[in-house]
């Protein structure tokens, strides 16, 4: 073990904007700290790495208790209705509200991310079954993409490394 | 805090080898202190540290991995390659600066 580098492995399985975030990050941190990173990404993962979809991952207020309307001024817990939520433009609206916050913080968009992961030498690999069954080929992913491979690779590649699901 | 004996000098450093007074910080010690971590420093080394030892003189922290590619116009790719496994790390430590503390 001592000999082996560390190893950390994300499974994305999520779309969403706010899902997106974690396994960048972390993997990012990951790599800083001279950690190898692979990240397998799976069903709506797989929006994180569509280059039609990359710069329009969204954040929807319905059905998210933690989003309060203190983001909409209102002071306070008080939760955004879910019936509010489904107003026309508020996903667009929270989705302007945390591009802002991320930029903020210098935080680069996802798209940037995916190709700074890739630049600092991880593993970004698709899963075979979810593309398939979504219809996507390889050149509907941005460039850093190692491969398409299946659940059976993913497991022989990450052999001995930590796994974390997101 | 303790203290190690490198060219001929003893210097104070952290549980984690990063430098604790800059006063003792020369580009002489750099060299050793980056074959330490198994670099041999050329010029395009000497550009990354010196322009995070500027930044950090600036801001009063170690620039972040990303700070340092958009401030030297240095690729992500060529700065893992200059410094491998945790290039934003490696240099503060060779520059004698303190951990640098963002996430990006």
């Amino acid at each position: 073990m001592s000999d082996q580098n560390r190893h950390v492995t994300f499974i994305c399985s999520k779309g969403d904007l706010d899902m997106a975030y974690p396994a960048l990050i972390m993997g990012w941190a990951a790599l800083g700290n001279g950690i190898d990173v692979t990240i397998f990404f799976t069903f709506w993962g797989l929006d994180l790495i569509r280059k039609d979809r990359v710069d329009h991952l969204e954040i929807a207020p319905v059905g998210n208790t933690s989003m309060k309307m203190s983001m909409m001024g209102v002071p306070g817990n008080l939760g955004i209705p879910n019936l509010m939520g489904i107003i026309p433009g508020m996903t667009a609206f929270a989705t302007a509200f945390m591009k802002k916050k991320m930029e903020e913080l210098e935080v680069p968009p996802v798209r940037e991310y995916i190709e700074m992961l890739a630049d600092a030498g991880a593993n970004l690999y698709a899963c075979k079954m979810t593309v398939d069954m979504m219809d996507l080929k390889e050149e509907d992913f941005v460039d850093g993409l190692k491969g398409i491979v299946t659940a059976g690779d993913f497991m022989d590649m990450t052999e001995g490394s930590q796994i974390i699901f997101i | 805090m303790v203290t190690k004996e490198l060219i001929g000098i003893t210097v104070n450093v952290n549980e984690e080898g990063y430098l604790v007074d800059p006063g003792q910080w020369t580009p002489e010690l750099a060299q050793e202190l980056a074959r330490e971590e198994g670099i041999e420093l050329t010029d395009a080394h000497w550009q990354v540290i010196n322009w995070c030892r500027e930044k950090a003189g600036e801001t009063g922290a170690s620039p972040t991995l990303r700070q340092i590619t958009k401030g030297t116009g240095i690729s992500t790719k060529e700065l893992f390659k200059l410094f491998p496994k945790g290039p934003a790390k490696k240099v503060a430590k060779i520059a004698g600066l303190g951990k640098p503390q963002g996430c990006v």
